[in-house]
């Protein structure tokens, strides 16, 4: 009996002892990972460097036409994403039983598409975008490849958003005798804006880290871009590209990995934050 | 009550979006086959498996390499990534103060959102250098499973956390009334009542380890070969589709879709099992 319950005492301290050990290897890891980019990241950071060319392979220089090469694939993306992902998200919350075959298949598919590794994005879209459709290595044909990807998270938050509006919403709107269409437009859509917010926050956070499905859509061409169809190079493939192709590219891939890291945690955070203070509140009667 | 034309108009332009939203997997599905097909019927699928090595200049398509490669990589860091994940949720839950506990859970959700090119970048100037001193060349397995395990870590941490908060607290309350330890209620009620959560965090941080690219490309030096000891270095199948889709014409090109299909199967497959093996909550 004595013996046995020392045993379990003992066993008791090992694993507390063991989960703190863990939690804190993880903590130190990440911190270990933060305070490196920061650390060596900080001291190329400057207003020169975002607003300059690079140069020389991009040793030296910045990165302002990559920072515009991004933000035009993440455009490009949205602008495509977002209507066909709301406009699933409102069939599948809205106008579709759950035992409806069609809405299941889509479902289906989309449980798919999350799954599907993001070089694989990169093939499909270097056959289907840059080949078939003719668009080349194009800001254009990365943008719609990244749209693919992030189109299963974009609709499964909007839907969630859609699924938290209450359901007297819709009857009240019913017997009222408003149309389908006005009750969306009026009444759903906005408050339904808190889901579709946090989707759209976690796509622009998912496709902005993506290099992989990149490197053979939108290319590595680090000019200023023209046009939508100019292959431009993305913050991602600049830090890929800096580290392992350039010797002597460290340098500034560490700045180029801080402000991406940075970019990432402005979005994670806004994200966060609207889920905790927004996504909760529903629009009530004042 | 017959709908208004606006309302029919508004219903199959939905339609609309949704069909192209599910078609493109199928899309893909077809695209991967259609590129794959020229070199599949000039060498069959079995020489992917047979022949001597990868060489497609030659034209020599061994896969089996860098299949050991993905897996090898994959079952590493799964095998490392789950327990430590999983005691991370734990520790959110059920050892740490609330305070401490929302901000581990914050810096995991951080951890995740980090993306794979700048954990590819710390692994291969910080973590590379540090396993070749210890056994040259330093772009290994080993760096691969490493840098896979923190990269799917909240995957599993959050899965876990998410199934361990579902769990009933009257199952708590009844293990705290029969005097259970922390630890053996811990193991003994919330691990059974949670086996669900648990297998899917399981699959998905394991399709996260298969599908990724350029972090394991980054560090894990990339000789085409079937890593005998965890210092080898090693290439992975996602890996060889990046390195060599830039400059791939006609067979080659080819027969990278052909891997690029072989990376679908195995994630197709895995999706699968999850189903028939999925435990009843």
């Amino acid at each position: 009996m004595s013996e046995s319950s020392f045993s379990t005492a003992s066993n008791r301290q090992f694993s507390t002892w063991l989960v703190w050990a863990i939690a804190l290897f993880v903590t130190t890891i990440f911190l270990w990972i933060l305070s490196d980019i920061i650390w060596h990241g900080a001291r190329q950071l400057n207003w020169e460097f975002l607003t300059t060319a690079p140069r020389s392979a991009g040793r030296k220089g910045g990165i302002a036409p990559i920072i515009v090469s991004t933000a035009l694939i993440l455009g490009v993306c949205m602008a495509v994403s977002v209507p066909v992902g709301v406009g699933t998200a409102v069939l599948l919350a809205e106008f579709t039983d759950t035992e409806n075959q069609f809405g299941r298949l889509v479902r289906r598919s989309l449980d798919v598409l999350a799954g599907v590794p993001s070089i694989v994005f990169g093939l499909f879209g270097n056959a289907f975008f840059c080949k078939t459709l003719g668009l080349g290595f194009s800001i254009l044909s990365g943008g719609l490849t990244l749209a693919c990807m992030v189109l299963p998270i974009l609709i499964r938050s909007t839907e969630e958003g859609f699924r938290a509006v209450p359901s007297h919403y819709r009857l009240s709107a019913a017997a009222l005798g408003i149309s389908r269409t006005t009750t969306l437009w009026q009444l759903l859509l906005p408050a339904a804006v808190p889901g579709l917010v946090v989707g759209l926050v976690l796509g622009v956070g998912r496709a902005i880290a993506e290099t992989a499905a990149l490197i053979f859509t939108s290319g590595y061409v680090d000019r200023m871009p023209e046009s939508l169809l100019d292959s431009g190079r993305a913050l991602s493939i600049h830090i890929f590209d800096l580290s392992m192709n350039v010797s002597g590219g460290d340098a500034n891939a560490y700045a180029s990995a801080l402000v991406l890291l940075v970019l990432l945690l402005l979005i994670n955070g806004t994200a966060a934050w609207m889920a905790e203070h927004w996504l909760h509140r529903r629009i009530t009667p004042s | 009550m017959s709908p208004s034309l606006n309302d029919t108009i508004l219903i199959w332009t939905l339609r609309g979006f949704a069909v192209i939203a599910g078609a493109i997997a199928l899309l893909i599905v077809v695209f991967l086959i259609l590129e794959a097909l020229p070199v599949l019927r000039q060498v069959g699928l079995w020489r992917f498996f047979t022949d001597a090595s990868w060489n497609p200049a030659e034209e020599l398509y061994n896969l089996t390499p860098m299949l050991w490669g993905t897996l090898l990589a994959m079952a590493g860091s799964v095998l490392i990534a789950t327990p430590l994940g999983v005691l991370s949720a734990v520790f959110c839950q059920y050892y740490a103060p609330p305070r401490i506990s929302s901000l581990y859970r914050r810096l995991i959700e951080l951890l995740a959102g980090i993306p794979s090119v700048v954990y590819g970048f710390w692994g291969l100037v910080v973590l590379v250098p540090l396993i070749g001193r210890l056994h040259p060349p330093g772009t290994s397995l080993l760096a691969g499973i490493a840098i896979l395990t923190i990269m799917i870590l909240p995957t599993i941490a959050l899965t876990a956390d998410a199934s361990f908060a579902k769990v009933p607290p009257d199952y708590l309350r009844g293990a705290a009334a029969l005097g259970l330890s922390r630890w053996a209620t811990v193991r003994g009620v919330v691990f059974p009542a949670a086996k669900s959560g648990l297998f899917t965090g399981l699959i998905l941080e394991t399709g996260r380890a298969i599908g990724e690219t350029m972090a394991i490309l980054m560090v894990c030096g990339n000789v085409v070969q079937t890593p005998k000891s965890l210092f080898d270095p090693m290439r992975t199948l996602t890996a060889n589709i990046a390195l060599e889709m830039a400059y791939a014409t006609g067979n080659h090109r080819s027969a990278l879709f052909v891997s690029g299909l072989v990376l679908m199967g195995i994630i197709v497959a895995l999706v699968a099992a999850a189903e028939v093996l999925k435990p009843s909550a």
